[in-house]
């Protein structure tokens, strides 16, 4: 069953300010921030280096705590969250895709989709039913046994994509998952997490200043010196407006309901 | 997340390979100098127990305080009744009496004119009796080089050197000259039996060993003993029993200033022994200590470079919603891991090394010569209960104090500060 797009509110921000210590003074990164984020919104926060993108998506994703004013991710004030709250917040409700990956190189393609779910202590059948389809999402599940280095940058974005969508969160938080990717990559990744994002009611929250990823947000939102410069939603962009690039990733059908089990 | 973990272990050398060559070395290290102290000190100590000091002796109190001069005339009076009271009260003991003394050596030519002479140590112990153990703890049947063993009172054994620096082989007739214990000149005639050669430069340099019936004989001494040397039947000199005999003993004795009363003193007690046995067991402390210190410095410092290294995939695990402590714990976990397998490893490698050099041994006679110790020439190292845990332990504690440490700093990191790190 494919979960529909609610407008209930998933992420709700109030006058953030958040300061960074420096030497005797501090450094302010965000400067009241307020903003609300609907559930299955594909929302991008833009602006230059500096601006504060990361750090919001920092903040969002428990990472880091305001200085001041409030967060409520999930219902869940993050400025009170403990370690293991926020841990465990991270951990069944939210994914990272990051521009860099950060896959784990020691370990299979398997194993860097698999490692979420082993924080969630399922069973291993499911565990195993849970990485394949999530591989097969981003047309990977012939490298499940490949180590990272044996792939490209865009096969690494994408078991990056499977490792965040493997347990079923409802945000993914992206911070410019496409600057280490030429175009081609870029826009498979990017019709994949759309795809994601439409079949699944995904809530996709990047930090970018890539025109690219830009043309497939529905909503854009410009940081400039810690502050909202600018919130606009855009109608008419999806993935079909986007020519299909060649070599077409994943094309398997996304998984329902009843393949993953939300905690 | 055991399998998970055991697989990082396995497939990231950075993280296994390096500690587990350096707890492995520094484990094998620790082991074979442990059991290289043992053996060569323990060498030492048998040596000298043996040739000498006993584990425990009994003598008059006059010569007790001269002993280092072989003095025959302060000898032990009524030996033989005084051995079998002494093998009475203290079964667990195998007493010898024998008779320790100087003097010099003819060798006659064919004429039966002074051919050479030279300066000896003698040793007068029970060779003959049949259930003598004397030979046993001299040596003596592996000790052989030419001819063979005494068979009566008037053979004896020269060491190897010393015959051949005069060129006596076994057959040859030579005189002791010497004192006797009423201070009168003492000379006597013997046949060499066989020359024998004991590994310790001391001994080699020149010695002869006779029966003790000879030696009393010689130098006047019936039923006289310079000394009583008594033996754990265990064979292992114990200092709390050897003190509690002596202590025994003693008290039994009369008190006054009788100088010719038996007096009992032990292994510890005599020519610096106790100092000796205290500073080789502080050296070998320290020895085993500075290599375990050295290794969990190395080992702390490789925690610190793997942690260091690895702040990007701590960084992941957090956003992917593992707990720090989680992440410490496991840090910990793979640490007593890594520990456990080098220190077996460690362990068996320097227990491989040291029961090698216990068979074979490694010659020092050369580096010896000038030597006036009492030590092996071909010194062995001994294993003992001690090598299964003494590089074990500290393999183990060093690898994981190493990680525990340097895992500390991940985990008093801001969960943002490591974030950042691995976007850097």
């Amino acid at each position: 069953m494919k979960r529909t797009m609610e407008n209930q509110k998933l992420i709700d921000i109030r006058n953030l300010v958040k300061r960074f210590p420096i030497g005797d003074g501090s450094f302010t990164a965000l400067r009241g921030i307020t903003l609300a984020f609907a559930e299955g919104e594909f929302a991008g926060l833009v602006g230059p280096s500096g601006s504060g993108k990361t750090t919001l998506l920092n903040i969002i994703g428990s990472l880091d705590t305001p200085s001041e004013g409030s967060v409520t991710v999930l219902g869940r004030e993050v400025t009170h969250l403990s370690h293991r709250e926020a841990a465990a917040l991270r951990n069944h409700h939210i994914g990272f895709i990051f521009q860099t990956y950060n896959l784990l190189p020691v370990f299979t393609v398997y194993d860097n989709v698999e490692f979420p779910l082993l924080l969630q202590k399922g069973g291993a059948a499911g565990r195993k039913k849970a990485v394949m389809k999530a591989l097969e999402w981003v047309g990977l599940a012939d490298k499940a046994q490949s180590r990272p280095a044996q792939l490209s940058g865009g096969e690494c974005q994408r078991v990056s994509i499977a490792r965040a969508m493997v347990k079923r969160p409802q945000l993914v938080l992206a911070d410019e998952p496409s600057a280490n990717l030429d175009a081609d990559n870029s826009h498979h990744i990017l019709r994949t997490m759309k795809r994601l994002n439409r079949e699944l009611g995904t809530t996709f929250i990047f930090a970018t200043h890539d025109e690219k990823v830009m043309h497939y947000l529905d909503r854009i939102i410009g940081l400039e010196d810690g502050r909202v410069a600018r919130d606009e939603r855009i109608e008419n962009t999806t993935e079909d407006d986007h020519p299909p690039a060649s070599g077409e990733i994943g094309g398997s059908e996304l998984p329902g309901e009843e393949d993953f089990a939300r905690p | 997340m055991i399998r998970f973990l055991l697989k990082g272990i396995l497939h990231d050398r950075h993280r296994s390979l390096m500690p587990l060559i350096v707890i492995t070395i520094g484990v094998a290290l620790t082991v074979l100098g442990h059991a290289w102290i043992q053996g060569v000190m323990g060498e030492a100590y048998t040596m000298s127990a043996h040739f000498a000091t006993g584990h425990l002796k009994v003598m008059t109190r006059a010569y007790a305080d001269e002993q280092g001069q072989m003095p025959v005339d302060l000898a032990l009076t009524g030996s033989s009744g005084l051995t079998e009271r002494l093998a009475a009260e203290m079964p667990e003991i195998d007493w010898a009496p024998r008779i320790r003394f100087g003097g010099l050596i003819d060798f006659p030519d064919s004429a039966g004119e002074t051919r050479a002479q030279g300066p000896v140590a003698g040793y007068a112990i029970d060779l003959l009796s049949p259930a003598t153990r004397e030979p046993g703890r001299f040596n003596l049947p592996e000790a052989l080089l030419s001819g063979r063993m005494p068979r009566d009172a008037r053979e004896a054994l020269l060491t190897h050197d010393f015959a051949e620096k005069f060129a006596v082989q076994p057959g040859d007739p030579f005189t002791f000259f010497g004192s006797t214990m009423e201070g009168s000149l003492a000379f006597y005639n013997f046949t060499v039996a066989g020359t024998v050669r004991f590994g310790s430069e001391v001994l080699d340099h020149g010695a002869f060993i006779i029966d003790l019936t000879a030696g009393q004989q010689a130098l006047a001494m019936q039923d006289a003993a310079g000394e009583i040397l008594g033996f754990f039947r265990s064979g292992y000199f114990d200092a709390r029993a050897a003190q509690r005999l002596t202590d025994r003993f003693n008290s039994s004795q009369p008190a006054g200033t009788d100088e010719f009363a038996p007096v009992m003193i032990t292994m510890r007690d005599q020519e610096g022994m106790a100092q000796l046995m205290d500073y080789t067991n502080a050296i070998g402390s320290i020895m085993v200590l500075l290599f375990v210190v050295a290794m969990s410095v190395v080992l702390w410092n490789t925690g610190l470079i793997g942690g260091l290294r690895r702040h990007g995939e701590f960084g992941v695990r957090l956003a992917l919603g593992e707990e720090k402590g989680h992440i410490y714990r496991s840090l910990i976990g793979e640490a007593l891991l890594i520990g456990l397998i080098g220190s077996v490893t460690g362990t068996l490698l320097g227990l491989g090394l040291a029961w090698y050099l216990q068979v074979v041994g490694l010659d020092i006679g050369d580096a010896m010569k000038a030597s006036s110790m009492m030590v092996p020439a071909v010194v062995r190292t001994q294993i003992s209960a001690t090598d299964f845990w003494i590089g074990f332990i500290p393999g183990l504690l060093s690898m994981t104090l190493g990680n525990a440490l340097s895992g500390v700093r991940i985990y008093r990191r801001d969960t943002a500060q490591l974030f950042k790190e691995l976007e850097a």
